[in-house]
């Protein structure tokens, strides 16, 4: 039994495929998390997933309830954390989590104990009667978490659950995510643009770029997939290195990046001695040279053939933390 | 019902709670009243009226103040709308028809208690009701222009996208509503022109029957000021439901 299932799914703006043609399952109990770089149609996903969306075509199920005929049924069996902010600033956290509550037809006295005992959850109990204006970021964004499942939800939706937040704050929800998933059995789908926490939280990860999936599998084999060492070289002839070596054959994979080239291959403690008497010979420099194991971010510009990071620093991103601060 | 109490409740109490904008948009009212009132009170003689110029707009103002804070109470959900929290609501098990009529009574309720502590504030400037009863039907047109036109507001902002268009709709809708609705100036005085874009304006039914109620006469007969704005009431949540329906984030 799948918590969510895709087929075909594909949303047009006009003449923009924000998603193409996407299939996955995602199994009950699973975290599953959509890792791609801003405007790669992740929210668009989520929002389609969650009913807010129509899709131009293709099929999708949640809880076993379709998204297009069963609206409804859906909506109930979900939990949703939005991208930005969705609290009412001038109410409090008790009250923000009462207005859930009544939205969700959860009965008073059942209202009242889950309430106490989510805010207990995400160490805001203290804090309810306050005015959620007062909060920092990472109280709000546990505030949401929790109101995300007052009703019990089958499948918890988080879009970008620690955007712009510090590493402590980013760390302490992390593990909230992770003990919510083992004891309550509850499916999480997440987007991220942050490698390690799709590295740390998700059970398998979908590589999204341009609104398809590049790529799919647990974290593991996706860094298999590449190979069991990356050697980066940084060099001011990196295209002309790249022809040197293209030709070697224990390399698995090659890709240049500006001044890097990023070598994927098994054993590479025994080639690189070769490689740099190779690039001598052809008078190419070399600034550094080194040798890691796999992360997300090879995986990444892998499939992609560009650098998340690249990605991150786009204009929309900037807004948003701006208005942020603003706020 | 429950999710209609629910959402009035949440702007009720946001009402109640922001005091800064409760006593910021009496600013206005309050200034007209007295600026208008009592300047103009003595050069203005309107033929049968026995509470003088003052008597004469103060429900002219009274329908401003409910005009202006039920406009504002519907366009807010386009703050509601980019502060996120509309997308709360929108993904809950409810249909959108709850959603807007709960945002239409809250609105509607701020509205009517801005336009009753103009009344009370009216009552110190020598205003005298001419019965309970007469009362009674003032509250009812206040809450027919407040839910109307909470409604409207709501029609406006399902079709904004950010605020910039808030001055606009102020300047090019509100205030034409405001000022060509007789709550200044007789309608009977009027050259035929105006008259006819008077009696267009849906504000000036629900001026007229406040006028009924407070001072127990009016240019327009009651019946047809009730008739003529509850159809527009209607209207409303009408055009404001079916518009807020195909809201989109």
């Amino acid at each position: 039994m799948f918590a969510i299932t895709v087929e075909c799914l594909t949303k047009k703006f006009g003449d923009f495929t924000a998603v193409n043609n996407l299939s996955f399952n995602i199994k009950k109990g699973e975290v599953f998390g959509l890792l791609g770089p801003n405007g790669a149609g992740k929210t668009t996903i989520m929002s389609m997933l969650s009913t807010m969306l129509k899709p131009s075509s293709g099929k999708a199920s949640v809880n076993g309830f379709d998204i297009q005929k069963n609206e409804d049924d859906v909506r109930k069996s979900i939990g949703i954390v939005f991208q930005d902010q969705s609290l009412d600033e001038e109410l409090t956290a008790y009250e923000n989590m009462d207005f859930h509550g009544r939205l969700y037809h959860i009965p008073k006295d059942i209202r009242q104990k889950k309430i106490m005992e989510l805010l207990k959850l995400v160490e805001l109990d203290e804090k309810k009667d306050n005015i959620v204006k007062t909060y920092s970021g990472g109280m709000r964004r546990r505030l949401e978490i929790a109101r995300g499942l007052l009703h019990e939800p089958k499948v918890l939706f988080l879009d970008e659950p620690t955007l712009g937040l510090d590493p402590q704050t980013r760390n302490l929800l992390w593990d909230y995510i992770d003990k919510l998933n083992k004891e309550k059995g509850i499916s999480i789908i997440l987007t991220t643009h942050y490698m390690e926490e799709a590295d740390k939280l998700c059970h398998r990860i979908a590589i999204i770029d341009q609104g398809e999936i590049v790529a799919m599998d647990t974290s593991e084999n996706l860094k298999n997939d590449i190979g069991g060492n990356v050697i980066t070289i940084i060099s001011s002839g990196s295209t002309e290195l790249y022809s040197v070596l293209r030709s070697l054959p224990e390399i698995e994979s090659i890709e240049v990046h500006d001044s890097s080239l990023h070598i994927g291959l098994q054993n590479a403690e025994t080639h690189v001695a070769q490689m740099v008497t190779m690039a001598s010979e052809h008078g190419i420099p070399i600034d550094s040279i080194s040798i890691h194991k796999p992360t997300l971010e090879d995986v990444f510009l892998y499939f992609t053939g560009r650098s998340i990071r690249e990605e991150e620093a786009s204009g929309k991103e900037r807004m948003r933390m701006m208005q942020r601060t603003r706020r | 019902m429950d999710i209609v109490y629910t959402i009035w409740l949440r702007n009720v109490k946001r009402f109640v709670r922001s005091k800064s904008r409760l006593l910021g948009s009496l600013g206005m009212p309050v200034f007209f009243l007295l600026v208008l009132g009592f300047g103009l009170n003595s050069v203005v003689v309107l033929p049968g009226m026995e509470q003088g110029y003052i008597g004469f707009i103060i429900p002219g103002i009274i329908s401003m103040s409910v005009l202006f804070t039920s406009v504002f109470s519907g366009i807010q959900i386009i703050w509601d709308k980019q502060f996120g929290f509309l997308k709360e609501t929108l993904v809950a098990p409810v249909s959108r028809l709850e959603i807007m009529l709960g945002q239409t009574f809250g609105g509607a309720s701020t509205a009517v208690i801005q336009g009753l502590m103009i009344f009370v504030l009216s009552l110190f400037m020598g205003l005298k009701i001419s019965s309970i009863s007469g009362f009674a039907i003032a509250i009812i047109f206040m809450v027919l222009i407040g839910i109307s036109f909470t409604a409207f507001g709501i029609a406006i902002a399902s079709r904004m996208d950010d605020m910039h268009g808030f001055q606009l709709i102020m300047n090019f809708v509100i205030f034409p509503i405001f000022g060509l609705s007789g709550a200044l100036f007789p309608i009977d005085s009027l050259p035929s022109g105006v008259r006819f874009l008077t009696l267009l304006d849906p504000l000036t039914y629900g001026v007229e029957g406040i006028r009924y109620g407070l001072l127990g006469s009016s240019q327009i007969d009651p019946a047809i000021s009730f008739v003529v704005l509850s159809g527009f009431t209607v209207m409303m949540v009408i055009v404001g439901s079916y518009l807020f329906r195909k809201i989109s984030i």
